[in-house]
């Protein structure tokens, strides 16, 4: 068993760019690349003696470094007419990213709900204020169960044929968006029409796993072995 | 005038959810929204006025009582709670959206300079974010917004009362 570990200090390696900025007081427009590189794979190593993983972001980082500082010992073309500091690009990140990780810390401040400030529990505490009926989030398994039902409620025993028309998942998961978008709810059954056919009840299925992972869609149902009914995921 | 302002009190008290004029006004024949916007606004200054634990705040479009913040520890106590906050990577994340939604996981990777799907998996499970739908470049990428209940745990009356990315320079500038 392996343990992940993430350093809390570090978000990534913006972050510890920006941190190296910080104590070595450098000036954010005009980074000596040569020092912050030095120290930047110092702490990797450190990271690394600390048997901490240190995740692909970071390399990636010390490469992208490396990069520009070989770039900035290259001669500058006399003819070129506005040479172009290698640093541009990541001098516009840092203070991109920086100015998110302010915004992170005012969302911080703020007063939460559920940590400084609290309301009365909702009746039966369902966050969906929209519809008064309480509806259960329905998890793989019962969804599987309701697949199994409509596969033995088919009939049985029927000729073998082979179906020339090919159905691919892509072209049934448009369709059951479609069908979504439209109708903007639809239940288990509808969606499969008074289809007969196997195949098609499989790749709706399949469709729906897809959609759920994707979290385009939502899927509840009022009670146990209840009607599931398909919402798009989207609000409003 | 009273008599709107305790039913008005009354109602926003059970709901638990923010609770739009619109929907006070639906509940009670002969008022209009305009009186209940008074009723309301009265009570606010009620439940100020006399140092209430308790105060209705204007939150993600409707009104909603809540305790006061300073109230927080005895809260937590009594419900056996443990402070719990978002971790740094989500709330970072949940800035980036927040303020370029709607926008695809690639961009707020590009931002922070890390893999997100982690973080934003966990914001949309508290239901913080949401799909908004997809872009229509190749590849077809889901793209995310925040959600009504953002607004409501982040205090927030609407996304234009989050602080601009302006005024969050200025106060790294100025530090």
């Amino acid at each position: 068993m392996s343990y992940e570990i993430k350093l809390d200090i570090f978000q990534g390696p913006l972050d510890l760019l920006l941190y190296l900025i910080k104590k070595n007081e450098i000036d954010i427009y005009n980074i000596p690349i040569a020092l912050v590189t030095k120290q930047y794979l110092e702490y990797l190593d450190l990271m690394k003696a600390m048997n901490l993983d240190v995740a692909g972001e970071y390399l990636v980082m010390a490469s992208a470094l490396i990069h520009i500082k070989s770039r900035m010992l290259l001669p500058v073309h006399e003819d070129e007419e506005e040479p172009v500091d290698p640093r541009d690009e990541l001098t516009r990140q840092l203070l991109e990213y920086q100015t998110f990780k302010a915004a992170a810390l005012k969302l911080e401040a703020m007063n939460i709900l559920g940590r400084d400030v609290f309301r009365r529990p909702e009746p039966g505490e369902d966050d969906r204020d929209d519809d008064n009926r309480p509806l259960e989030e329905v998890n793989i398994f019962q969804l599987v169960e309701a697949f199994r039902q409509i596969v033995s409620s088919m009939v049985a025993g029927e000729l073998m044929e082979i179906d020339s028309e090919r159905m691919s998942l892509s072209d049934r998961i448009n369709e059951i968006m479609e069908q979504l978008t439209k109708e903007k709810v639809l239940t288990f059954l509808e969606l499969l029409g008074d289809t007969n056919d196997r195949l098609k009840v499989i790749y709706t299925f399949l469709a729906l796993l897809e959609l759920m992972k994707l979290r385009v869609i939502k899927a509840y149902q009022a009670e146990q072995f209840g009607t599931i009914r398909i919402y798009l995921a989207v609000e409003e | 005038m009273d008599a709107i302002k305790a039913i008005v009190e009354s109602l926003i008290f059970v709901a638990g959810s923010p609770l739009t004029v619109k929907k006070i006004a639906e509940c009670i024949d002969g008022a209009t929204e305009q009186e209940i916007r008074g009723a309301v606004q009265s009570l606010i200054a009620d439940y100020e006025g006399r140092n209430s634990g308790v105060r209705i705040v204007n939150v993600g479009g409707g009104y909603q009582m809540r305790t006061r913040e300073d109230m927080a520890q005895w809260i937590r106590k009594f419900m056996g709670l443990k402070p719990v906050a978002l971790s740094r990577a989500a709330l970072e994340t949940l800035a980036v959206v927040a303020y370029r939604q709607p926008v695809m996981k690639s961009e707020i990777e590009k931002v922070r300079g890390v893999d997100v799907s982690g973080t934003l998996k966990g914001l949309l499970e508290k239901n913080l974010v949401r799909i908004v739908g997809r872009k229509d470049v190749p590849g077809r990428p889901i793209i995310y917004g925040t959600t009504k209940k953002f607004l409501e745990v982040f205090n927030l009356m609407d996304l234009s009362e989050l602080p601009t990315l302006r005024e969050l320079k200025e106060l790294e500038s100025s530090e």
